[in-house]
């Protein structure tokens, strides 16, 4: 199966957004061969601006510009969005701005840079500010899609994407705000996004092979959450599972929680960074320590029924 | 508009600050003070394309305080100006308000960015001015700042960007009144030598002796452009300027006067 980082597919897209849209603009913090937006900046240069590294005023110049008309997409690493976080609180959500956040590198997926680097906390922070649309695409084509659809939200949108390549799926609907399933099932249910899908998709195999008929739906909109689904899904299988590589306080996780209060479910458990910082090494040895491939996914759903 | 004008709409901006944060029993009237002659500059004489009626003309200038605690100036200026009228000052700062404790581009017409955070404020005017520049909007950027508010880092990457990027369609304001909440500026955390640091970071300088004397805020704002640089103008300006109680006191950064004092304030402000 083809692999692609979604970073990638997010440089990618940009560029192809700025083909069909001239006010589309990119602001870079100085990173951008990792960013992926070096293809927008050779295709575009005049449609390009490095802020250097400051990453808060790359952030409020964004806001600045697009009262302009314009329709900024800021990229830097996902660590960033706590260091520019009032900007992108009082900058631009409070004033409701039309910029774009393409933040990379999230997760512990990152690798050897380490937890200096590995962002577990972006989703609860973007999450909790009003207006902001969170996206976590799941592959390439769903990276794609996040682009494209940020590019007509009159407002701030979040996309975090991935520096690691994982497996591109076929392109599946996509509308904001609306969850897809992956696979029906009714004995237990798995909420996952991002990059965890590949993951998540082993362990339905892994519980499969027990015997037991896992549904698996992936949310690439967080914010808003597609709680409609989220709820039939929970009601219809009693058992639910998220599964994110993200801390298991704030994000998808905790999206799921409030909704089943009172809908009849018998388990519950979030499955992510357990309240603690990544550390160097492998992206795949990372995976283990953490406890998010497929069979361990599996073994702690199967522990917690 | 004549001098006398100018110097007129001054002082009734000063009583609208006297007027507003007295009723609010709230707000920030010693930097405000400060800063309204060139407030008053900018929306009565220098600025392009300032229309109440058409407040979101995609070619006016614009105007960012980035100081945003020295609304109470940027309100009476707007209202002055035309922008709504003074019952306005009966909600400043109060639920349901068009008049937040700090300027809101979704509340108030006239606003052109949400301030407050110390620092965001010049960020998004380097901003606006890059964009108006991508655009090729004629539009020129304006900005007043704190002397406090420049011990922000952010403040110091914005000037890099605005030399970096060239920005001669950017003027920054430095509100120098040497005072902030906790003290002067040099009980809390020393600027140094403001005005060179401001030439090092590449801007093109004029320092304003009396930064509250209306002739010389004019005369600095109406100096041409120096092409491929941003304009910083430094107002060396006296905190609380004309309430006497009020000048020079560090006390009046933000507390309200009661009605006793605003009175007063009010009778030094007549004319």
């Amino acid at each position: 199966m083809e692999k692609k980082a979604t970073r990638v597919a997010y440089g990618e897209a940009l560029v192809k957004l700025g083909e069909a849209n001239d006010k589309v603009v990119v602001l870079d913090a100085d990173l951008s061969n990792a960013t992926m937006t070096n293809a927008f900046k050779k295709a575009y240069p005049e449609r390009f601006f490095d802020c250097g590294i400051a990453e808060a005023d790359m952030v409020d110049m964004a806001a600045g510009m697009s009262t302009m008309g314009l329709i900024p997409f800021c990229s830097t690493f996902a660590v960033f969005a706590g260091r520019s976080y009032d900007q992108i609180r009082n900058g631009v959500c409070y004033p409701h701005f039309n910029v774009k956040f393409g933040f990379s590198h999230a997760g512990i997926t990152l690798g050897e840079d380490g937890g200096s680097h590995q962002a577990i906390e972006d989703l609860a922070l973007m999450r909790v500010l009003p207006g902001m649309t969170v996206l976590v695409p799941s592959d390439a084509n769903e990276t794609y899609q996040c682009v494209e659809a940020a590019a007509k939200i009159d407002g701030p949108v979040y996309i975090r994407t991935c520096r690691l390549p994982t497996p591109v799926y076929d392109p599946r609907p996509f509308t904001v705000g609306k969850g897809n399933v992956i696979k029906d099932g009714s004995d237990l249910v798995i909420f996952t996004c991002g990059v965890m899908l590949e993951h998540t998709l082993n362990a339905v195999e892994e519980l499969a092979k027990k015997g037991i008929n896992a549904a698996l739906v992936c949310f690439h909109t967080i914010k808003p959450f597609d709680d409609e689904l989220a709820i039939q899904y929970a009601v219809k299988c009693k058992k639910v599972f998220t599964v994110e590589e993200h801390s298991v306080i704030g994000g998808l996780g905790d999206a799921v929680a409030p909704l089943l209060i009172g809908k009849g479910v018998e388990t519950f458990k979030k499955i992510g960074i357990n309240d603690e910082f990544g550390q160097s090494g492998k992206p795949a040895d990372l995976l283990v320590e953490y406890g998010l491939t497929g069979p361990q996914i599996a073994e702690t759903i199967c522990s917690s029924l | 508009m004549d001098l006398q004008t100018l110097q007129s709409k001054a002082r009734a901006v000063r009583r609208d600050i006297i007027t507003m944060t007295s009723k609010a029993g709230a707000g920030h009237p010693g930097g405000s003070l400060s800063c309204t002659d060139a407030l008053v500059a900018l929306y009565f004489e220098i600025m392009k394309g300032v229309d109440p009626k058409n407040d979101k003309d995609p070619n006016r200038d614009r105007f960012v305080l980035s100081k945003g605690h020295a609304a109470p100036a940027l309100y009476g200026t707007l209202c002055e100006r035309g922008y709504f009228g003074p019952e306005e000052f009966d909600h400043f700062r109060q639920l349901h308000g068009i008049l937040q404790g700090h300027p809101d581009i979704k509340k108030c017409p006239g606003v052109d960015a949400s301030t407050g955070s110390l620092g965001q404020g010049i960020s998004i005017a380097v901003g606006m001015a890059l964009g108006a520049k991508h655009t090729g909007n004629k539009c020129h950027v304006y900005t007043v700042i704190g002397d406090g508010e420049s011990q922000e880092g952010l403040v110091w990457e914005a000037s890099m960007a605005a030399a970096h990027y060239k920005l001669d369609n950017l003027t920054v304001i430095l509100d120098h009144n040497g005072m902030q909440i906790d003290g002067t500026n040099d009980e809390v955390m020393s600027l140094g030598d403001i005005k060179a640091k401001a030439v090092a970071f590449g801007y093109d300088v004029i320092e304003v002796a009396d930064g509250n004397d209306m002739q010389q805020v004019l005369d600095a704002l109406r100096a041409p452009a120096c092409p491929g640089k941003p304009r910083y103008i430094l107002l060396n300006t006296l905190k609380g300027k004309g309430v006497s109680f009020m000048e020079g006191q560090v006390g009046w950064h933000g507390k309200a006067p009661n009605a006793e004092q605003a009175a007063q304030a009010l009778k030094e402000l007549e004319g």
